[in-house]
Order: C-alpha cells, then sequence, then structure tokens
C-alpha cells in the first residue's frame, strides 16, 4: 500500500502539484487519470522519488519515504518496478539482456540461474522469439513487454506504469491493461498506472485517481465512474460520443 | 557530479563490461582516424618546415627536430585532443543524451543505480589509457615526417634522423603525458556533464553534441594554456 498525504510540487514558482493525498491499495491497479499538464506525471515521479516534494508525506507500507534510511531506501527501490511511456530499454542490450539488468546488479545470483529467472518472465508477458533481439528491432507491443518484464523480474511489491498504452492499436493495447492488471493480482503488488485512455479506465479501472490543475478533483473504481455527478471527471471521462453513449446504456440498465 | 562519479559503486562484474566497452568504443574507435591524422600531419609539418629553410647556412637536421618538437609537444598532445573532442566528446554526450531524452536514464535511477558512476566512471577508466593513443600519434606524426621529408627529397634520412635526436629534453615527453592525463579526464566529464544534464528532445542532443564539443575545445586550449605556462617556463 502507498499512501500520499498532501504533497506539494512547484517548479520555478509553479505550483504543479498542490497538496494531493490518496491511498493505492495492494493487489489492484491504481489509476492516475487527468488531462495533459494536470500533474500525472510529476506526480508519479514524485512517488517515484525521482522528484523531490516540497512538503507532505508518501508512506510505503506505512513507512515514509523521507523518514527511511539510505539502506532502506535502496531496498525499497529494489522493490518498484517501472514501465516507462517510451518503454526506456536499454538500447546496447538485448531483450534478454534488459530483461537479466537488474537482477545482475541487484542479486549474487550465477548468470544461469538469472538467465532463468529472465526466460521465466519472458514466457509471463508471452513473448516469443524476441530474447536476442534488440529492442530497435521489435514492435512498440512487444516493447511494452519486455519493460514489463524487466519491471517485474525482480518480484517488485510496487509496480508503477507511465502510459503504459500509449502509442499502441487498441487490441495491443487491451492486451498489455490486461497483462498489467493479471500480473497486479497473481503477484499482489500495488500498481500504479499514469494514463488518459479512457479504455484502460473501463477495463482495469480498480480504484481511479483523477487530478485536475494539480489538484485531486475525484476518486473511485470504474463502476462509480458511470455514476458520478462530479462535472469535471464526467466531463474528461466522457468527451468523446461514444463514451457518453455507453454511458447512457449503462444507466438505463 | 564529481563526488556523485567517485560515490556509491556500481557491481564490479556490471562495470568490468561497461569499462571494456568504453574502451572498445573510445580508445580502440579512434586509433584509426588518429594514425591517419598523425601520419599526415607530421609529414605536412615536415614539408612546410623544409620549404620555409631558405638559407643554405641552416642545416637540414632543423626539419626533423621542427617536426619532433611541434608533434610532441602540441600537435600530439593538444590537437589531437581538440579531435578526439569532437570525435569522442560527442559520442559520449550524444550517447548519454539520448540515454536522457529516452528516458533510460531515470529508469537505472528507479532501480537505485549511481547513474553518474554507472555513466561517467567507465568513460573515466577508458580513456586513461588515452596517453596510449597520444603516443601512437607521437611516433606515426614523426615517422609521416620522415617519410615525408625523406622520399620528398628534403633531406637526407640521417640528417632527419639527426634531428629528431638533436637537443632532446626527455621533460618534453612528460610535459606532453601530463597535459594528455589532464585532457583525458576533461574528454570523459565535460561531454558527459553536456549529455547528463541536457533536456529536450532530439534536437536539443544534437545541440548538445555541439555545445559539448566547444566546451571541451576551450577548456583543453585553457588547460593547456595554463599547463605549459606551469611547467616550461
Amino acid at each position: 500500500m502507498i499512501q500520499v498525504d498532501q504533497i506539494v510540487k512547484s517548479f520555478d514558482g509553479t505550483q504543479i502539484l498542490k497538496g494531493i493525498s490518496t491511498v493505492f491499495e495492494k493487489g489492484k491497479t491504481n489509476l492516475i487519470i487527468g488531462q495533459s499538464g494536470s500533474g500525472k506525471t510529476v506526480f508519479l515521479k514524485c512517488l517515484l522519488g525521482l522528484f523531490q516534494t516540497d512538503s507532505g508525506k508518501i508512506f510505503f507500507e506505512n513507512k515514509a519515504i523521507d523518514e527511511m534510511t539510505t539502506s532502506e531506501r535502496s531496498v525499497l527501490r529494489q522493490e518498484i518496478g517501472m514501465v516507462f511511456q517510451g518503454s526506456a530499454l536499454f538500447d546496447s542490450m538485448t531483450v534478454e539482456e534488459n530483461i537479466m539488468f537488474p537482477m545482475q546488479m541487484f542479486t549474487n545470483k550465477q548468470d544461469d540461474e538469472i538467465r532463468d529467472r529472465a526466460n521465466e518472465v519472458i514466457k509471463r508477458v508471452n513473448l516469443v522469439d524476441a530474447n536476442e533481439k534488440h529492442p530497435d528491432e521489435i514492435s512498440g507491443g512487444m516493447k511494452k513487454r519486455v519493460a514489463i518484464a524487466r519491471a517485474i523480474v525482480m518480484n517488485p511489491k510496487y509496480l508503477f506504469c507511465d502510459e503504459p498504452n500509449s502509442g499502441l492499436d487498441p487490441k495491443t493495447a487491451i492486451i498489455i491493461d490486461n497483462l498489467i492488471q493479471e500480473i497486479t493480482s497473481e503477484y499482489n503488488i500495488t500498481t500504479v498506472i499514469n494514463t488518459h485512455d479512457m479504455n484502460s479506465v473501463m477495463e482495469i479501472g480498480e480504484k481511479i485517481v483523477f487530478l485536475l490543475n494539480g489538484k485531486k478533483a475525484w476518486e473511485g473504481s470504474k463502476e462509480d465512474i458511470f455514476n458520478t455527478e462530479n462535472e469535471a471527471v464526467s466531463n474528461f471521462v466522457y468527451s468523446s460520443d461514444l463514451f457518453k453513449k455507453v454511458r447512457e446504456m449503462y444507466l438505463k440498465t | 557530479m564529481l563526488q556523485s562519479v567517485f560515490g556509491k559503486f556500481t557491481k564490479w562484474r556490471i562495470l568490468k563490461q561497461l569499462i571494456l566497452k568504453d574502451i572498445d568504443s573510445l580508445v580502440i574507435g579512434s586509433l584509426g582516424i588518429v594514425s591517419f591524422i598523425s601520419f599526415f600531419v607530421g609529414g605536412v609539418v615536415s614539408i612546410q618546415t623544409a620549404l620555409n629553410l631558405e638559407n643554405p647556412l641552416l642545416p637540414k637536421n632543423l626539419i626533423g627536430f621542427a617536426t619532433r618538437q611541434s608533434i610532441i609537444l602540441e600537435f600530439a598532445p593538444t590537437f589531437i585532443s581538440v579531435i578526439m573532442a569532437g570525435k569522442v566528446g560527442s559520442y559520449i554526450t550524444s550517447s548519454i543524451g539520448t540515454m536522457r531524452v529516452t528516458e533510460q536514464i531515470d529508469a537505472l535511477e528507479v532501480m537505485g543505480i549511481n547513474t553518474y558512476n554507472y555513466l561517467i566512471f567507465p568513460k573515466i577508466v577508458a580513456l586513461s589509457l588515452y596517453p596510449l593513443v597520444i603516443c601512437l600519434s607521437m611516433f606515426l606524426g614523426i615517422f609521416g615526417g620522415y617519410i615525408a621529408c625523406v622520399y620528398g627529397g628534403f633531406s637526407s634520412s640521417t640528417e632527419f634522423v639527426e634531428g629528431i635526436q638533436l637537443d632532446f629534453i626527455p621533460f618534453h615527453i612528460t610535459y606532453a603525458f601530463i597535459k594528455t592525463a589532464f585532457f583525458s579526464f576533461i574528454l570523459a566529464t565535460v561531454p558527459s556533464f553536456h549529455g547528463y544534464f541536457m533536456t529536450g528532445g532530439a534536437l536539443e542532443v544534437g545541440k548538445a553534441s555541439t555545445v559539448s564539443f566547444v566546451w571541451t575545445s576551450v577548456v583543453i586550449i585553457l588547460i593547456n594554456y595554463l599547463i605549459t605556462q606551469l611547467l616550461l617556463t
């Protein structure tokens, strides 16, 4: 579980995050949604420790990140898996080497053992015949799978995903969303996904936090989102005619 | 930045691979261009010197002497380093810069890796072999001068070799290698700084490489002046 308490973050005097508080639950896919510029990426980077917050606290399993010792933070880092928007795979390494990398870095296991574990997660994310390929030789969907495999190879407690299905066709996007949800419940990890894809919201949004101008404007589940009277979240989620019709049909039934 | 480069160290088995990879791309990969430039510039220096020795009273061995002095004191250590600022420097800036814009550095940071040590330290270690490149440049520069001078008919082989040995001051070699050691550190760190702290996209990677080349060259020239002032005056 990750608890966020009143975090504030500014850049050059402009407040980007204005006192956000929420809880991301274990074993659930927690979604952060909002328009471009609403502070989603900054929020995610604050959770990851890539940005220092100006004030407020972030708790990982009830332990505030700023009260952790260096070694506790180091352990926490190894418990975090991250899937970046552009996959962020290491160009100089093959798919298999990319996935083996965190284990080579942080465990004292032998290469054979590491390779076995890498192949186990490669199978789990359904990557076929890609072990020896470099990132520039595989498709966008496969890159996401490699990024997910790299993120889960160390059995993380927390999985963060920044726009995991951006740039993917709708079918592949749904496959990636479902894969993340399956992994979340299978490994019982706390997953936080940053997205503005409404298909993801409807598909895997077990908990949704809606940001508006750096503030939390709404939170709830995908079921709640159909019944919400919050105008800001309705306008955002049902901005397309298709989703408006889906909502109307849902409410009629 | 430098404090962090020598801070929390990356696991040795990973670091070893990175160092070997950087030796290959930064040092071994530069041998071809350095050899080519050194050989032909050495030849040109000796021809230019020969053509400027109009006074018949000046001995022909001055061609070898001038070639040796030019190559050892300035051409090999300083100008090859400026050339390397273009070749190796822009490679370092663009490779680290690309890692920055494609979030690969963020990925390393999320894993808890000291990215300064992981990315920059292997380059500093690899470029500690840079004096060997300069050694080769000195040899090929003088050899190029010898070939151009002797086979161009400007002096005899004996006169050129005599010139190379004339008034030889061993400290000049020490001075050249002291400079080279400083330059190798500059070649590894200044471009890394420009790559690591760049922001933006692909266009900015190109811009950062150009800025990095300019600053690396400026720092090399300034340090060259300071070291020369300190050691030779």
